[in-house]
C-alpha cells in the first residue's frame, strides 16, 4: 500500500503532495485505495475491503479521496470509501462494533450512526438517533448486537445529518441458511453511488436557495420553434401554457444531476473502470445496491440479459430484462452469463439523463467494451404528473390536458378548468384511476405546490425515459416474490399518506406537514394496516419503512412483491401492506436524502 | 398546530372517502383488528402483468399447529371481530421484556433540517449606463421555507452623484404557494430629504413564470406610495438568458423636494440579455428606457434633466 491510512492531522504540505500524485488517477477512486499498481499504467479499480464473520469492528473517521481531480474529505468505515462489504450469515448473532473516530471541528458533525437498511431488527439496533439511540459520539463506541433472521443483499448507511452524502455507506450481504433457488459460480456488488465535491451542508443550502440550480434543460425558445414546426404552434402555446401555469418546467427531472455529482460504482468512477472478473460460461451473480443520496439509475449490460432473482433482499420469481431502474435504497440482484465477449460494459446513467457511471465485466482486468451514449433527455408529461397515460389507448392527452393540479387557488382560471374538463371524460374510463381525496393539512397550505388528481398505481409503467425503447425494461408490475404473502391477514385498516412538497421552496413533507411538525404515526402491535400512499409531487421518491416490510399490492389488493424501499414516481398511488411486528419507534421517510432532511419524514410507534 | 388531531381526521377522510370502506364505524379506528372489507369491494382493475400474481393460500395457516396458542397470548388481538381474519400464517411473536426494553428509551429527539433558516443574496444589477449613471439592486432572504426577512435595496448614481436610493426591510410570510405577503419599512434617500416609510405588498410568481412585486407604502405627513415590480426570463438558450424588467412608481401627492409628482411618477422597463458562466456569476448586456410622467417630468425638466431617458447597460448579476 503506498498509502498507510492518515489521520485529519496530516500536514497540508503531505495532503498537496497527495493531492499532485492522485491528480492524474482522479479518475479513480477513495486515494487510500490505490495500491503500487497505479504506477504501471494499468488503472486498478480500488477493491472494496469486505469484512466477514459474526463479529466485527468498525471505526467511522474522515478519509481524503480524490474523485474530481480536487481533494476532499470523505466520511468512511475503516478508511474505505464505499465503506466494507460486511458479509454476515444468517441465524447468527451479529456483533458490530462501531466507533466514532471523527475529528474535532469535522464539518460533517461530532455524531454519527450506522443504520441497516432492510434488516429486521430490535429498535435500539436500528441506528437512528433520537429514534432507536442517541447516536454515536466522538470517542464513543456502539456495540449493534442483533439476531440476523433474514438473507440477501442490503446495505447500511449513516442516518446523521449528511454522512451518507459524504461518503457513509456500504454493502451488507447475509448469507442464506438454506440453499438458493438459483445457481451462480461467481458473484460481485456493484454499489452505485453520487459522489460530490460540494460540503453536503452546502448542497443542502443551495438547494433551499435555488433549487432549480442544475436544471440546465429548461425549454428555449429554440424549442419552442421546434415543437411549434413539429406539433403547430396552437398546441405548443397550449403546452407552454399549461407549464406556465403551473410555473414549473418538465425538465426538472431530479434536483441534483451530474452538473453536480461523480457517480461511482463501487467507489470508482466511470475512468476507472471498477471490473468484475468472470470465466466464460459461469453464471455471476451481481449484486446491484443504489446507495445514491439522490439519484434514480438506470442499469443495464448491452449485449448481456439479466434475471432479476431479488428485489431489496428477497427472492422473487426470476425476470429476464434489458434494463432495470433503481431507485435510491433499492438493491437488485441479477444473474448473468457472460460468454462469447472478453468484456462487457455495466452502464449506468442517471434517470435524468445527465450522466453515468460505468464499469466492466470482463475475463481479466484492463479489458474495456464500448460504452453507449447516453439516452436521449426526456421531459415530463403531463402523463407522468397524474396519468399513465401512455398506457391507455387514446388517452394521449399528455401534452394538452392539465390533469395535475397547481395547488393555488389564484392561478385556478376558468380557461385552465376548461382544459381539464376536456381531460376528464377519458380520466373517469380509467379502470384504475381513483380520483383521490386530498388530507385537510394540504388544503390552503402555501407549501404544498400541486395535488395529483387521477393517481394511477402506475405499477406497469417503465417510468420516464424508459417507456418504448426499444429494451425489456423491468416494471414494478413484474416483480412477485418467491413466496407467499407471509402474513395472510386483509389489512385491519388503511392510512393514507400523500407525498407533497414545494419545488420552489425545496420544502418536503408527508400530506403538508413537515416532520418537525408533525406528531408519530401509532401503529398497534400486531396489527396488519394497508399504507396507502399518493404522490402529490412532480418528483420520485422512494418511500422507507425502517424495522417492517413493506408488501406491495397489485392494483387488484393482492400482495405482489416484498420490499423495504417502494418506489413511489410523480402521479402514483400504491399501497403496501405492513405487519407491525417489531415494537419501537421507527423512521418512516423518502430516501432522497435532502427530501427526507427537508422533512418528508414521519416516526412510526409501534406499541402495545 | 397539533398535528394529532389532524392525522386522525385525515385517516377519517381517507377512510371515509374509499368507497370500500363506506361500511366502517370509525369508532372502531382505534382497534387492532377490524372486519376485513369485503372482498367484492377492491372494484380494481386486475393486474395487467406479464407473471401471475401467486395469491396467498387460504390454507397455509391450516398447516400452523399451535399456531392459535400463540394467537391467544395477544393483548391486542380481539378475536371476535376477525371472524373472517384468519390468523396470520406466521405467528406474530409475543413481545418480550427484552424487546419492550429496546423499543422506546428515553432519546434526545431526532435532529432533522427542515427548520433551517438559510440565507440568499441576489445582486440583481450591479451595472454601469452609456452616461455617467451606475445602478445596483439586491435582493436578500433569511429565513425558513414560509417566515423570512427580506431585504429589497436599489439606488442610482449620476456622475457620482446619488440620485436615489430605496432600501426596504420586510417580513415577508409565504401565504400560497407562490406569493408572500410582506410587511416593514423603506427608506428613501438622495435626490432631496430622506423619507421613511411603512410598507405592506406582496410578491411572488404568477402563472406564466412572471415574478411580481407590487407594495403600498404610507409615509410621515399623509404621504403615500406604490411600487410595481416585474421581471420575466426568454430562454434563448440555458445560459444565454432575455430578462425582461419593468417598473412603475406612484406617489400620493407632490414632494417637489424630491422633485417627485403625484399620480405615476416614473416608469422603467429594460431588457437585459445575460450569459450564466455559472447560476452565481452572470454578466450582462441591456438597455434601459425610463419615462417620468405628470409633475414628476415637470420637476425634471425644471432642473435641466430629461423626462425620457434611455441607457445602455452593462453590468453584473451575482448570487452569493
Amino acid at each position: 500500500m503506498l498509502f498507510p491510512s492518515f489521520d485529519a492531522g496530516t500536514s497540508r504540505a503531505t495532503l498537496l503532495s497527495r493531492r499532485r500524485f492522485v491528480q492524474g488517477l482522479a479518475a479513480g477512486g477513495a486515494m487510500l485505495a490505490f495500491g503500487s499498481r497505479a504506477s504501471s499504467g494499468v488503472v486498478q479499480a480500488p477493491r472494496v475491503p469486505e469484512l466477514r464473520g459474526a463479529d466485527l469492528d468498525l471505526v467511522i473517521g474522515e478519509t481524503p479521496v480524490n474523485f474530481t481531480g480536487r481533494v476532499r474529505t470523505a466520511v468512511t468505515v475503516n478508511g474505505s470509501l464505499p465503506a466494507p462489504t460486511l458479509r454476515l450469515r444468517e441465524g447468527t448473532t451479529a456483533t458490530l462494533r462501531v466507533r466514532n473516530a471523527l475529528p474535532a471541528n469535522s464539518v460533517h458533525g461530532h455524531e454519527t450512526s450506522l443504520h441497516w437498511h432492510g434488516i429486521v431488527l430490535p429498535a435500539n439496533m436500528d441506528g437512528v438517533p433520537g429514534l432507536s439511540f442517541d447516536g454515536i459520539h466522538r470517542g464513543e463506541a456502539y456495540v449493534y448486537r442483533f439476531d440476523v433472521r433474514q438473507a440477501g443483499t442490503y446495505w447500511y448507511h449513516s442516518h446523521s445529518a449528511f454522512q451518507e452524502q459524504a461518503g457513509l455507506y456500504g454493502a451488507l450481504i447475509i448469507d442464506p441458511v438454506e440453499p438458493e433457488p438459483f445457481s451462480y459460480q461467481r458473484e460481485h456488488v456493484v454499489l452505485l453511488s453520487d459522489w460530490t465535491d460540494l460540503a453536503p451542508e452546502a448542497l443542502f443550502a443551495r438547494l433551499k436557495t435555488m433549487p432549480g440550480h442544475d436544471n440546465v434543460y429548461r425549454r428555449t425558445v429554440g424549442d419552442f420553434m421546434r415543437d411549434a414546426s413539429k406539433d403547430g404552434l396552437r398546441a405548443t402555446l397550449g403546452d407552454r401554457g399549461m407549464w406556465g401555469r403551473m410555473r414549473m418546467t418538465p425538465s426538472d427531472l431530479s434536483d441534483v444531476n451530474a452538473n453536480t455529482y461523480t457517480y461511482l460504482m463501487n467507489g470508482t468512477t466511470g475512468p476507472g473502470n471498477w471490473t468484475g472478473l468472470f470465466a466464460p460460461g459461469e453464471k455471476v451473480r451481481l449484486r446491484f445496491i443504489n446507495g445514491s443520496s439522490m439519484t434514480y439509475f438506470d442499469v443495464r449490460i448491452p449485449g448481456l440479459d439479466m434475471t432479476v432473482v431479488a428485489v431489496d433482499g428477497q427472492y422473487v420469481h426470476p425476470v429476464t430484462v434489458d434494463e432495470f431502474r433503481m431507485a435510491a435504497a433499492e438493491t437488485f440482484d441479477v444473474i448473468v452469463e457472460p460468454r462469447g465477449q472478453d468484456a462487457y460494459t455495466i452502464f449506468v446513467q442517471d434517470s435524468a439523463r445527465t450522466g453515468f457511471v460505468s464499469g466492466t465485466l470482463a475475463v481479466r482486468e484492463g479489458l474495456r467494451a464500448p460504452v453507449p451514449a447516453l439516452d436521449p433527455r426526456p421531459i415530463l408529461t403531463m402523463a407522468d404528473m397524474a396519468h399513465g397515460g401512455h398506457a391507455m389507448p387514446g388517452m394521449d392527452h399528455s401534452q394538452h390536458a392539465g390533469m395535475a393540479m397547481p395547488h393555488d387557488m389564484a392561478g385556478m382560471d376558468h380557461s385552465q378548468m376548461a382544459g381539464m374538463d376536456r381531460a376528464m371524460p377519458g380520466m373517469t374510463h380509467a379502470a384504475s384511476s381513483t380520483a383521490p381525496v386530498h388530507p385537510a393539512s394540504e388544503v390552503g397550505n402555501p407549501l404544498v405546490d400541486m395535488q395529483a388528481m387521477a393517481p394511477t398505481s402506475r405499477l406497469d409503467d417503465p417510468g420516464n425515459g424508459l417507456r418504448d425503447n426499444g429494451r425489456r425494461v423491468l416494471r414494478y408490475s413484474m416483480l412477485r416474490s418467491l413466496f407467499d404473502d407471509p402474513d395472510g391477514r386483509e389489512p385491519g385498516r388503511s392510512v393514507e399518506l400523500h407525498l407533497t412538497g414545494h419545488m420552489e421552496r425545496f420544502a418536503w413533507s408527508f400530506d403538508g406537514t413537515k416532520f418537525a411538525d408533525a406528531a408519530p404515526l401509532q401503529l398497534k402491535y400486531g396489527e396488519r394496516v394497508r399504507v396507502v400512499l399518493v404522490n402529490d409531487t412532480m418528483m420520485s421518491h422512494p418511500i422507507h419503512l425502517h424495522g417492517m416490510w413493506s408488501d406491495v399490492e397489485d392494483d387488484a389488493g393482492a400482495f405482489m412483491v416484498r420490499k423495504h424501499t417502494v418506489d413511489m414516481p410523480p402521479g402514483s398511488r400504491r399501497s403496501y401492506r405492513v405487519r407491525a411486528d417489531a415494537l419501537g419507534r421507527w423512521a418512516y421517510h423518502c430516501h432522497l436524502l435532502y427530501h427526507m432532511e427537508s422533512g418528508m419524514m414521519r416516526t412510526v410507534e409501534v406499541r402495545e | 398546530m397539533s398535528a394529532r388531531p389532524v392525522f386522525a381526521a385525515l385517516i377519517a377522510v381517507s377512510l371515509a372517502a374509499r368507497a370500500q370502506h363506506a361500511g366502517h364505524d370509525m369508532s372502531q379506528m382505534g382497534h387492532a383488528m377490524q372486519p376485513p372489507p369485503a372482498e367484492a369491494t377492491n372494484a380494481k382493475a386486475p393486474p395487467a402483468s406479464a407473471t401471475p400474481a401467486p395469491s396467498p393460500d387460504p390454507h397455509a395457516a391450516h398447516t400452523m399447529q399451535g399456531m392459535d396458542h400463540s394467537m391467544h397470548d395477544m393483548p391486542t388481538m380481539d378475536m371476535s371481530q376477525t371472524k373472517e381474519q384468519a390468523a396470520p400464517y406466521t405467528p406474530v411473536p409475543v413481545p418480550t421484556d427484552a424487546d419492550r426494553a429496546a423499543a422506546f428509551a428515553p432519546l434526545t429527539p431526532h435532529a432533522m433540517h427542515d427548520r433551517e433558516v438559510h440565507l440568499f443574496t441576489r445582486v440583481d444589477r450591479l451595472e454601469v449606463d452609456d452616461g455617467e449613471g451606475a445602478a445596483t439592486e439586491i435582493t436578500a432572504w433569511l429565513g425558513g421555507d414560509v417566515n423570512r426577512a427580506w431585504l429589497r435595496a436599489k439606488g442610482r448614481t449620476d456622475a457620482g452623484r446619488l440620485e436615489h436610493a430605496s432600501v426596504e426591510l420586510l417580513y415577508g410570510r409565504l401565504v400560497a404557494p407562490w406569493w408572500d405577503v410582506v410587511a416593514g419599512v423603506r427608506h428613501d434617500t438622495g435626490g432631496g430629504p430622506s423619507r421613511n416609510w411603512a410598507a405592506i405588498g406582496v410578491q411572488g410568481v404568477t402563472p406564466y413564470k412572471i415574478e411580481l412585486r407590487a407594495t403600498g407604502y404610507v409615509g410621515d405627513s399623509g404621504r403615500t406610495a406604490a411600487r410595481v415590480e416585474a421581471e420575466y426570463d426568454t430562454l434563448l438558450t440555458n445560459r444565454w438568458i432575455l430578462q425582461w424588467r419593468a417598473e412603475a412608481d406612484a406617489y400620493g401627492r407632490d414632494d417637489p423636494a424630491r422633485g417627485l409628482g403625484s399620480g405615476l411618477s416614473s416608469f422603467e422597463a429594460g431588457a437585459r440579455l445575460r450569459y450564466e458562466i455559472t447560476r452565481e456569476f452572470a454578466p450582462y448586456l441591456g438597455v434601459e428606457v425610463e419615462h417620468a410622467y405628470g409633475d414628476t417630468a415637470t420637476f425634471r425638466r425644471a432642473h435641466d434633466e430629461d423626462a425620457h431617458d434611455t441607457r445602455i447597460v452593462a453590468g453584473l448579476r451575482l448570487v452569493f
